[in-house]
């Protein structure tokens, strides 16, 4: 015989300083027993103002304004903002350079979903070990950066028309043998996590989201191909040079928890597939255009220019207005951390509180971007 | 099956459970008895015959070595290297700086025999509490004067001491880091391989010039 327990609804503040947010993040959350009812995400607590910012610095100095933007993912943020740039101003990049900065947007593809799937199965309850499995091949890319560019996380690598400074001669041999390294340890993930029944029973079916949803709230990323919708950037409008490498859009169709997981492992293989075709059709050459075409005080003809990119999170746009100076009179970034968050209260009515971190760190934001 | 996925994935833990730690202990680690006489240049019974006060402190785990972080050579670090010799007062490091930290007061100072008349450079403050090491200032430098450090070691109690005064840029140990500096890399220079860098004709995009050339310049044009 069961007992029947009245419950009463009860609103709960969830942040903005709360270990499992991801960041500042504030949700006010009613729950009715261990039942969400209703969920009303607030945030704005890492409002940096990055685009008003963004108004009174010249072109180049940006670049060190996107680094902060999505921290997990600052190669693909100088990526996006580079190619508005030179979408407004007309410049033609340099081979070489294009090559290098998709071969360093592409290891930070891997870097943003070693991280987010570390996250995940942290919001699952097994603190400390998938995470920093995660973390230690994160490092091993993050000291290729260093190589790089010098820095680890604000990178400020790229350049208008190309990269800074050519890659150095121990770099080459140092990221072959990191890529060497990373398959086995994707299979361990997958070992780890992708087939053990504890990750299968938490969340498979939990927050499915269908592709009309999705469409509807123009999501993009891991989470639109997490439900069947087979839309990358790379593929349906390949910037640089995406449409001369080969690549595979891993695709699932439960477009749960376990799903986003999934596509975002997959990911990571075909990332490794596109480096490695890189470092083939790479030719030796300038890394940047001429001062002559470029120069420092970069002064774009009077228009406006949008440019996206396929970021680990999704669609990551810049749209610059210039009115003829050295800096832009309006830059406005779609960011995917924001618009992906759009859809939390579908995703979390009806489930459980133990699952609403888990369905929360599944959408991979990052709080630097949501609230820039 | 239910079950066999769990098997496979502590597969995984043993067998990571069973490799050498990733991790680096910083600042320092603690070594046994062994380690000390390394350390100290003895052998460990040398070690515990000549210092026996040192040798119970490892025995107890209470000696420790400094641990050397392995660093690449284009690190920017945290305090700058400039060569007030290169440098003309041309502020073009401070209008480059996104943040405006970089601070110049310059006055006509003498006259050089090479260069002409030159400027005096009184007051070169860089705010390192207030720096994001985007290095933008170091790529503006015409001149290569202004290079990124390599270290990262300064932190302090008082924000007003992450000023970097004049004087402590000009006698501070210059280890410049090789970040957009290809003629760095060119010459294979690793700061920290190869230690500081004082003579500041080497850390030019030109060679220094030959007394021929300078008299060329000099003599027989004027």
């Amino acid at each position: 015989m069961t007992t029947q327990v009245r419950t009463e609804p009860i609103t709960v503040n969830l942040g903005p300083q709360h270990p499992s947010t991801h960041g500042v993040f504030r949700m006010r959350v009613t729950f009715d027993g261990e039942e969400i009812i209703d969920v009303e995400p607030i945030f704005g607590y890492l409002h940096r103002g990055s685009e008003k910012l963004a108004e009174e610095r010249t072109y180049v100095q940006v670049v060190t304004l996107t680094d902060r933007m999505d921290y997990v993912g600052s190669m693909l943020n100088n990526q996006a903002y580079m190619l508005a740039v030179e979408k407004l101003a007309g410049v033609e990049p340099a081979p070489r350079g294009v090559w290098l900065r998709m071969i360093a947007s592409e290891l930070q593809r891997i870097a943003s979903h070693l991280v987010a799937v570390g996250f995940l199965i942290q919001d699952l309850g097994a603190w400390g070990t998938p995470l920093i499995y995660t973390m230690r091949e994160r490092e091993k890319i993050l000291d290729l950066f260093e190589m790089l560019c010098g820095a680890r996380i604000t990178n400020s690598y790229l350049r208008p028309g190309g990269v800074f400074m050519d890659a150095p001669e121990e770099f080459w041999p140092a990221m072959n043998e990191v890529l060497d390294e990373l398959p086995p340890r994707i299979d361990d993930l997958d070992d780890l996590l992708t087939d053990n029944d504890i990750i299968f029973s938490r969340t498979k079916g939990v927050s499915v989201l269908t592709p009309e949803q999705m469409l509807d709230a123009s999501i993009t990323g891991p989470m639109l191909r997490a439900a069947g919708v087979d839309w990358d950037l790379r593929h349906r409008d390949p910037y640089d040079y995406y449409d001369q490498v080969t690549f595979e859009r891993p695709l699932h169709t439960a477009g749960d928890n376990f799903a986003r997981y999934w596509v975002r492992v997959q990911e990571m293989r075909e990332s490794i597939k596109i480096i490695r075709q890189c470092e083939k059709l790479i030719e030796p050459g300038s890394v940047r255009p001429e001062h002559d075409d470029v120069p420092w005080l970069l002064r774009p003809p009077v228009g406006d220019a949008y440019a996206a990119i396929e970021h680990s999170k999704g669609e990551l746009g810049f749209y610059l207005v210039s009115d003829g100076s050295i800096s832009p009179y309006r830059c406005h970034v779609r960011a995917p951390s924001l618009i992906n968050l759009t859809l939390l209260r579908d995703m979390l009515v009806g489930e459980l509180l133990a699952d609403m971190f888990v369905s929360f760190g599944s959408v991979d934001i990052n709080m630097g971007e949501v609230d820039r | 099956m239910i079950g066999l996925g769990l098997l496979k994935a502590m597969r995984v833990t043993l067998r990571n459970a069973l490799k050498a730690p990733f991790t680096i202990q910083y600042p320092d680690r603690k070594v046994g008895i062994v380690g000390a006489a390394k350390e100290e240049g003895k052998s460990p019974i040398g070690l515990v015959a000549t210092q026996p006060v040192t040798a119970a402190k490892a025995a107890m785990s209470m000696y420790s070595v400094p641990v050397n972080i392995p660093q690449n050579r284009r690190f920017r670090g945290n305090e700058f290297t400039w060569y007030e010799d290169r440098c003309t007062g041309c502020a073009s490091c401070a209008k480059y700086c996104p943040l405006g930290i970089i601070e110049i007061v310059t006055s006509p100072g003498g006259f050089d025999v090479q260069e002409g008349e030159s400027y005096a450079i009184d007051v070169f403050d860089i705010d390192i509490g207030r720096c994001m090491f985007c290095g933008l200032c170091v790529e503006a430098c015409p001149y290569d004067a202004l290079h990124m450090g390599s270290n990262f070691e300064r932190s302090k109690y008082e924000r007003d001491a992450l000023v970097i005064p004049v004087d402590e840029l000009r006698q501070a140990l210059k280890q410049p880091s090789s970040w957009f500096r290809p003629q760095f890399e060119e010459r294979d220079y690793d700061p920290f391989r190869d230690g500081a860098e004082d003579d500041h004709y080497k850390v030019g995009r030109h060679e220094k010039p030959s007394d021929e050339t300078l008299d060329e310049r000099w003599v027989e044009e004027r």
